[in-house]
């Protein structure tokens, strides 16, 4: 018997804060949110329909139709087409029977587009159910739906066997794999959890922390490169009794799963970074938020956290210290990349719709529940953690001086070897394609889309904060890919659907661009269109958040550095061209009026 | 010298813009001082007999007709002008897009009321000589270039006498703020 | 009372407190900065951008920062009044905006912006997209056509218990404001004449009223948007 909306709702209080959790366990219960579940949710809470409608509507896993007993997820992102996902998605929609974004009429079947969901190193991949199913092939999908339809449950649906490290744990039971091919001091298996909180907190203050983060000159690992040290001091000043530590894990950077194998394989060490941060601001409670697509996850990391509390690493006076308290609970995200932004990642946290703050004030002076948050990246945490244990001084004699450490990056694409790779910072883009094993590349996406896309004039430059900085997504194209239709047109439709539709910029320009884009795509580009693009691309730059603010980044970065492809598709002897086709504009009059033949 | 031509049109409008062309007053002697006209509903000249130098358009494209006649005045016309909302961005005729095609027609010739009861055999009319309805209504410069742009709906006469005595004899235009308009 | 803080607009000295809002610091200056989104009384929200200056070089919204000593404000240049203008147009081809037909027209506060910013075309093409009109409440008509998501309404309008009538639905472009049958079946009179108010296009329109002021005589016939400033 599926639960019921009224018991959801009373295991969080009728607490309307806790709305997240509300619709994820009423969708997960009930395979979708109704209008009575959205009512009574409402009555509860003391909302109206419109209160929870706006949050409901805006994440792409929360569904007002039932989605299907078995929901198959299959990701667009563009490792997922590169890796065969047309004849995948072919071969689910003649098996199941039904195109895409509808469920089969007996309910039993639904399939559905997804975005990147950090399975880039083991595409084509669908979420069903919650459940991971990598490296699909259209073999494989007959199967699935063969099975499907002999009434198999999800668990019995895995014939792969369970992926490497972690993935074969009980709790986890899964078939994705981690693909660790380069190991550094923050992955470094060699960590005994709990150290750093019992032998280095116990004989630091806050502020000694504080410094030593500061000396380390380690900055934010999500991809903004804020200076971590600076941004707990913040914090640690801002004036309020509450403070809160969130872990930002919702990485949906396409072409990113750094975070995803972090989680999987040193959970034990971002939640020591946690409470070590907790330890330096003042705070007594922390939220890691993990994003929708990582739900597999969730009992395990949940039994990791009680553990952690049976250990007094979390719970009342940590490790002994007297009067420091910290809790930790997760929030599951419901799919949604601008989530991804720590003040939409707050707002969501809270139960809203995951639309970004205006800065300032930032969430180091009013972030979770207005009050001071501090919201880092997964493998801040982590690196946080090694830094106290072997000191700044060691942690700065690993990259450079300007962005000192390793990074772990995600290689995915036209490669040999695509995984996860911890390097020092200061690594070249010839680094990583040699690294990764990777021949005949035409082009590299260094940051996934709100990134560049770089050329092989450009290989030789660097990967550090001053010159391509990461959050860490690396995408190699060969040169049999066709840029502008696979790459820079998928990541622009990446942005159209992710946008969160605040901003006026960009919730209207990359459709605009998008339209462009297919103009000069479908022969009927002039030149103008090209300067058009660049020149219209830079309202986006007023946008209030780094999603609208690098929206266009796809297309600019495409043209500066990929010229002659559009070169190539434009008409150059036309100057004028509206894309304006007479045939087209008259076949549905006449087909209305039945007549059959028309002259242009 | 020769004065300057111009060839004017009302493709999908309701002939307001060119009503208030001639809402300038007695200055339409000074006009016809100025300026030749060619191809016009004005003079009902029917056939471009000159090339011209300004081309004016009201409407925006609905039939296959106003597309044809929309490139001959882009043939013919040095400089062309969208006169009107309906030119400059479908106007009231583009209410229809987002509607099909079939139930438009349908509505008119069909279930409309004053239709309803009267179209016995059922007919959409479909003779071959009858011009295409397009799928939407186009702004003419989503169709051809177009080179200036005067809204109003009308626009104000002041607005089209500035217009074209400025381009006339090469001048800025000055506009005093109660001219340019939407509606 | 708090002391005035110095800061400079196009490099001319203004003087406002500390923790104004840029917009009306900016205003009690007779600096005009246009805004769609922004609504006294109200918090701001930074949803349509217009009011973007530079504050020290950086591009930031009036409505939404707050002023500090010494700030160097840019906002009548040809760089943020072209950014201004190119919103405008977005908005105009993002809905369906038909001036000739709208009761709002001459009273509208894009049109009003359209006609400062003298945008005689915009230069993106036109989406007409497919929307529908709401006319299933007592007191108002919802014309999804001319809404420009501002979120005025949302932010400005809720019920006696505090909870929202208007609100965001979807995401992204498909964004739109759903109407709470319910609350807005409930409207008193006062709430319904406040969500027409603060509509600032004509997507909220009360049902039994349209054409009142002859055209001449509308808010922005004469002078432009701003002016007041």
């Amino acid at each position: 018997m599926a639960e019921s909306v009224d018991s959801v709702i009373a295991r969080y209080n009728s607490d309307a804060s806790r709305l997240m959790d509300i619709l994820i366990d009423v969708q997960s219960a009930q395979g979708f949110i109704g209008d009575p579940a959205i009512a009574k949710i409402a009555e509860e809470l003391g909302l109206s329909t419109a209160d929870v409608e706006q949050t409901r509507s805006f994440y792409h896993f929360f569904s007002k139709k039932p989605t299907g007993k078995y929901a198959i997820y299959l990701n667009t992102s563009v490792n997922a087409y590169m890796m065969g996902r047309d004849a995948v998605a072919r071969t689910f929609e003649v098996e199941a029977g039904i195109p895409f974004n509808t469920v089969t009429r007996d309910g039993l079947i639904g399939l559905f587009d997804t975005s990147c969901i950090g399975m880039s190193d083991q595409e084509p991949a669908a979420i069903i159910n919650g459940k991971i199913f990598p490296n699909l092939t259209p073999f494989r999908v007959k199967e699935l739906i063969r099975d499907i339809r002999a009434g198999k449950s999800v668990e019995e649906l895995v014939v792969e066997g369970y992926g490497d490290g972690q993935n074969s744990n009980p709790d986890v039971r899964a078939v994705v794999r981690n693909n660790i091919r380069k190991i550094g001091p923050v992955l470094d298996p060699d960590y005994k959890p709990g150290e750093v909180i019992r032998k280095k907190l116990t004989e630091m203050t806050p502020q000694q922390v504080i410094d030593e983060m500061k000396r380390s000159n380690i900055r934010g690992r999500g991809g903004a490169g804020f200076p971590t040290g600076m941004k707990w001091e913040i914090c640690r000043q801002a004036e309020s009794d509450e403070k809160y530590i969130i872990c930002n894990a919702d990485e949906g950077e396409p072409g990113t799963f750094k975070d995803r194998v972090i989680l999987t394989e040193r959970p034990k060490l971002l939640l020591e970074g946690m409470v070590v941060a907790a330890y330096a601001i003042g705070a007594r409670q922390g939220i890691l938020y993990v994003r929708h697509e990582y739900e597999y996850l969730k009992t395990y990391l949940e039994k990791l956290i009680a553990g952690a509390y049976k250990r007094n690493l979390m719970g009342k006076n940590i490790a002994g210290i007297e009067g420091f308290d910290f809790d930790v609970r997760i929030q599951y995200g419901a799919g949604s990349y601008v989530c991804g932004e720590e003040s939409a990642l707050i707002e969501s946290a809270e139960g809203k719709r995951g639309e970004p703050r205006d800065k300032p004030p930032f969430p180091v002076e009013k972030g979770y529940h207005g009050q001071p948050t501090v919201v880092n990246n997964v493998e801040t945490f982590c690196s946080a953690v090694k830094v106290l244990l072997h000191g700044a001084d060691w942690y700065r004699s690993f990259g450079t001086t300007d962005s000192t450490g390793t990074k772990v990056v995600s290689i995915s694409g036209d490669c040999r070897y695509p995984g996860i790779y911890e390097v020092e910072w200061g690594f070249s883009v010839n680094d990583i394609c040699g690294m990764a094993g990777a021949e005949d590349v035409m082009a590299v996406q260094v940051g996934g889309p709100s990134g560049s896309l770089v050329g092989a004039s450009d290989f030789d430059r660097v990967l550090c904060y001053a010159d391509l900085s990461t959050g860490g997504s690396l995408i190699i194209f060969n040169h049999t890919r066709d840029l502008l239709e696979d790459v820079v047109l998928n990541f622009t439709s990446f942005f159209i659907e992710e946008s969160c539709g605040s901003c006026s910029t960009c919730r209207i320009m990359p459709v605009i661009l998008r339209d462009k884009l297919r103009k000069i795509l479908d022969a009927r580009g002039v030149k103008s269109d090209i300067t058009d693009m660049l020149e219209w691309a830079k309202v986006l730059k007023s946008s209030r958040c780094g999603l609208g603010q690098t929206a266009a980044n796809p297309i600019v970065t495409s043209i500066r550095n990929f010229r002659h492809l559009y070169d190539q598709k434009i008409r150059g002897e036309m100057r004028y061209d509206t894309g304006f086709d007479l045939t087209r504009a008259t076949q549905e009059g006449m087909a209305a009026t039945g007549r059959y033949t028309h002259a242009d | 010298m020769q004065k300057p031509v111009i060839a004017t049109a009302s493709l999908a409008g309701c002939f307001g813009c060119h009503m208030s062309l001639l809402d300038i007053d007695e200055r339409i002697l000074d006009l016809i001082e100025l300026v030749d006209f060619n191809k016009s509903p004005i003079n009902d000249i029917k056939e471009f007999t000159a090339e011209c130098d300004i081309g004016l358009i009201e409407g925006g494209c609905c039939l296959d007709e106003n597309v044809h006649v929309l490139r001959e005045f882009r043939n013919h016309c040095r400089i062309l002008i969208s006169m009107g909302e309906c030119a400059i961005m479908g106007g009231l005729p583009a209410m229809r897009n987002g509607i099909s095609v079939r139930e438009c027609l349908e509505e008119a010739y069909l279930n409309g009321p004053s239709v309803r009861n009267y179209n016995e055999g059922k007919v959409l009319p479909n003779d071959e000589e009858l011009p295409v309805l397009l799928n939407r209504v186009y702004p003419c410069h989503e169709v051809v270039k177009m080179d200036y742009f005067l809204p109003g709906c009308p626009p104000d006469a002041e607005l089209l006498w500035q217009a074209l005595t400025a381009l006339i004899h090469n001048k800025e235009m000055d506009l005093p703020y109660e001219v340019f308009k939407f509606d | 009372m708090a002391e005035l803080s110095s800061f400079t607009i196009d490099g001319l000295k203004c003087m406002a407190r500390e923790g104004t809002s840029i917009i009306d610091a900016a205003r009690q200056n007779s600096r005009y900065i246009p805004t769609l989104c922004n609504l006294e009384g109200v918090p701001p929200k930074g949803a349509c951008r217009i009011c973007s200056v530079r504050v020290n070089g950086k591009l930031m919204t009036a409505c939404t920062t707050k002023l500090s000593p010494g700030m160097e404000i840019e906002n009548d240049t040809s760089e943020l009044n072209d950014l201004r203008k190119a919103i405008i147009e977005m908005l105009f081809v993002e809905g369906n905006h038909f001036c000739p037909s709208c009761e709002k027209s001459g009273e509208c506060e894009l049109q009003a912006l359209a006609y400062r910013y003298k945008m005689e075309v915009p230069r993106y093409p036109y989406f007409f997209p497919k929307r529908p009109i709401d006319a299933s409440h007592p007191r108002i008509v919802k014309d999804h056509n001319r809404c420009i998501l501002c979120k005025r309404c949302v932010r400005a309008v809720k019920d006696e218990k505090g909870r929202s009538i208007f609100a965001f639905l979807d995401r992204g472009f498909e964004t739109r404001i759903y109407v709470d049958p319910d609350l807005a079946g409930q409207l008193t009179e006062e709430r319904a004449r406040k969500a027409v108010e603060v509509c600032p296009v004509g997507a909220i329109m009360p049902r039994d009223e349209a054409f009142k002021t002859p055209i001449g005589q509308r808010m922005y016939d004469k002078k432009p948007i701003g002016s007041d400033v």
